[in-house]
């Protein structure tokens, strides 16, 4: 790399004399030169810039500091840098925008809350509205099976069921198995380690099933509606779908809307089925309690009302998760980062969502004595 | 001497047989070209000929099947990272849809290079993004705005702005007037021209762009039939006796570009250039 430039003031004090490269290579040791020479040399000093080897459009701008960006009080500089100096000096002559600074007082701290505050409300009226949306356009096109979207239907239903067993089973299968060891450490005290089998029953049906297969359809599918509408929404594919006479929503949410609906019960089912299933394992492995001693008391102390109990909750899950993912993809605005804005807003809003549901759930069941 | 003034003549890209090809489907086959210090070559081909690729395998970022592609005198194909890095900071690159980074403003995207490679302070590069946003003719405020908020022809600047931010030598234009109404894309023109004198750039364009090869290159090459079919000024380029050539220039689109340069041609080429 040659020499960084350099710069001085010459003996009659009324001229500084500029050498080397003047490129952005040096541009810290040149800002410093700069910074200083123009406090030494006073006002309406002259630059004599024949001995500059090199100069690009940063070197450019230091030199121009030292003449407060006269460009014609540069002298002598090589004939194809002027062009450059001017169209420097040119870009400069502009007055420079002040970057604007966030305030971070008090008075921002409670505009933030505020902030926040509507965002939640416009989020919640938005997706009521999005709802009856749907609802409305599932009833007008209910009866008429011409404009049903089959393929499109099958295509999400693989993708959100039967693609998300294995994950489903083996997460269900692991909780459940947890669960059963937690529970018998603690029952073991009493000389009740039987009650086990209750445990992992009663909380697989009503709660764990259902509320772990949604956490795991809103991180997996729900994301997943998010980006692919937001994608299309970003690169106008959805305006062209507008403009093609087609419903958005008929096309685009419905059949993953209906999708879920069917993926979402099956899935709960086989999360049910693993979790005891877990629980089961951990019992004859640890507790000598055989499986069929396992069945059959599951057989007779748990009544089907807890698997309506937890089933029923399985296709208001999926309906508010599948909502939310289709509703985050359309509020996309046109850049990458929105997608992911959107896509993490989608997963944190359908879980906090589905627990809040659950939690209604329970108090509901709990009141009407089921 | 001044490194910077545009001398014609010592090539700086210069390709020998060049080939390319994706799966049993052969781009180019025996492609040569030179191009010289401080011209601006335009390249013309149909859609599907491989302007893009071509483009791609000079800076690197496609790996071409044969051939050697050299940059300042250094094969392309066979040098190192650091050795690569090196290169390409010399090279300016705007792409067709502007390429900026959507979550950045325009002065933080003219920023990255510069923090990045010099790791200077916030205020040094504060300043010269808001210079590169001067030289691309855009107001002072767009330096603060994103992407999503500016206009096509602005999104170019500011493109163009941080391709500029290194100060390269080469800069590589992929259809920079395409998608812009004709009063931006003439701007569009003389600002590139504007900037090649100023700064004393190469520039390698790709366009389907009439206008802008009557007005601003000094040189153009046709890609066809896999290959650099002619590379010269236009008025030779015009003659070549090819089908292909003869449809593109003479066809009425470009009869009505050259009819238009004809009566406005002294005023474009203005010897001083700025």
């Amino acid at each position: 790399m040659a020499e960084a430039g350099t710069a001085s003031i010459a003996q009659d004090g009324a001229r500084i004399v500029a050498r080397g490269d003047w490129t952005l290579d040096h541009i810290d040791t040149l800002a410093d030169l700069a910074r200083t020479l123009k406090r030494r040399a006073g006002a309406g000093a002259r630059v004599e810039a024949a001995g500059v080897a090199r100069l690009d459009t940063a070197g450019a701008s230091m030199l121009l500091d030292l003449v407060d960006g006269e460009e014609a009080r540069v002298e002598a500089l090589p004939a194809g840098a002027r062009g450059l100096l001017a169209a420097v000096a040119r870009a400069q002559a502009g007055p420079a925008a002040a970057p604007a600074r966030p305030d971070r007082g008090f008075v921002a701290a409670v505009a933030q809350i505020g902030a926040s505050l509507e965002t939640f409300w416009h989020n919640t009226t938005a997706l009521v509205g999005f709802i009856g949306l749907i609802l409305a356009s599932i009833a007008r096109i209910a009866l008429r099976p011409a404009r049903w979207r089959v393929t499109s239907t099958f295509f999400h239903i693989e993708q959100t069921g039967f693609n998300a067993l294995p994950i489903v089973a083996l997460l269900c299968f692991l909780v459940g198995a947890v669960v059963a060891f937690l529970g018998a450490t603690v029952l073991k005290e009493f000389g009740a380690s039987v009650f086990t089998v209750e445990l992992v029953g009663y909380s697989f049906l009503r709660e764990f099933g259902v509320l772990l297969t949604a956490i795991m359809v809103a991180g997996r599918s729900g994301s997943a509606f998010t980006a692919q509408i937001g994608s299309m929404k970003a690169r106008e594919e959805v305006d062209a779908i507008r403009t093609l006479g087609l419903q958005p929503v008929d096309v685009l949410v419905i059949p993953r809307v209906i999708a879920l609906l069917v993926a979402m019960p099956i899935l709960t089912l086989v999360g049910m089925l693993a979790g005891i299933v877990g629980g089961g394992a951990v019992c004859a492995l640890a507790l000598d309690i055989s499986p069929t001693m396992f069945i059959t008391r599951l057989h007779e102390t748990t009544t089907v009302t807890h698997f309506w109990v937890g089933m029923s909750k399985a296709p208001i899950f999926a309906f508010l998760i599948a909502a939310i993912g289709c509703l985050e993809g359309f509020k996309v605005s046109g850049s990458a980062e929105s997608v992911g804005t959107h896509t993490t807003s989608s997963v944190v809003q359908a879980i906090f969502v589905v627990i809040l549901v659950d939690a209604l759930a329970a108090i509901f069941f709990m009141e009407i004595n089921l | 001497m001044n490194a910077r003034a545009p001398q014609v003549g010592e090539p700086v890209i210069r390709i020998r047989g060049l080939r390319n090809q994706f799966g049993a489907q052969v781009v180019h086959d025996n492609l040569d070209l030179d191009v010289h210090r401080g011209e601006i070559i335009g390249v013309v081909g149909g859609s599907g000929s491989g302007k893009s690729v071509l483009l791609r395998s000079i800076i690197g970022l496609g790996r071409p099947a044969a051939g050697s592609v050299q940059l300042f005198g250094e094969e392309v194909t066979r040098l190192r990272d650091a050795e690569r890095a090196r290169l390409e900071r010399r090279c300016g690159v705007l792409f067709q849809n502007g390429a900026l980074f959507s979550s950045l403003t325009v002065a933080e995207n003219i920023g990255v290079p510069l923090v990045e490679h010099h790791g200077l302070d916030k205020a040094l590069v504060a300043r010269l993004a808001a210079l590169k946003v001067g030289l691309v003719g855009l107001p002072p405020e767009a330096g603060a705005k994103y992407p999503s908020q500016l206009s096509g022809g602005m999104v170019k600047r500011a493109a163009l702005a941080r391709s500029l931010a290194l100060d390269p030598d080469i800069l590589f234009l992929d259809e920079p007037t395409a998608g812009l109404d004709p009063i931006g894309a003439a701007a569009f023109d003389q600002l590139i021209l504007t900037l090649r004198d100023s700064l004393g750039l190469t520039v390698f364009l790709i366009t389907h762009d009439l206008d802008t090869l009557y007005t601003i290159c000094d040189r153009v090459a046709v890609l066809a039939h896999k290959r650099i079919l002619v590379a010269d000024a236009l008025d030779v380029v015009e003659q070549a006796d090819d089908p292909w050539v003869r449809d593109y220039f003479q066809g009425p689109r470009g009869r009505a570009a050259h009819a238009a340069v004809a009566r406005s041609r002294p005023a474009l080429h203005d010897p001083a250039g700025t």
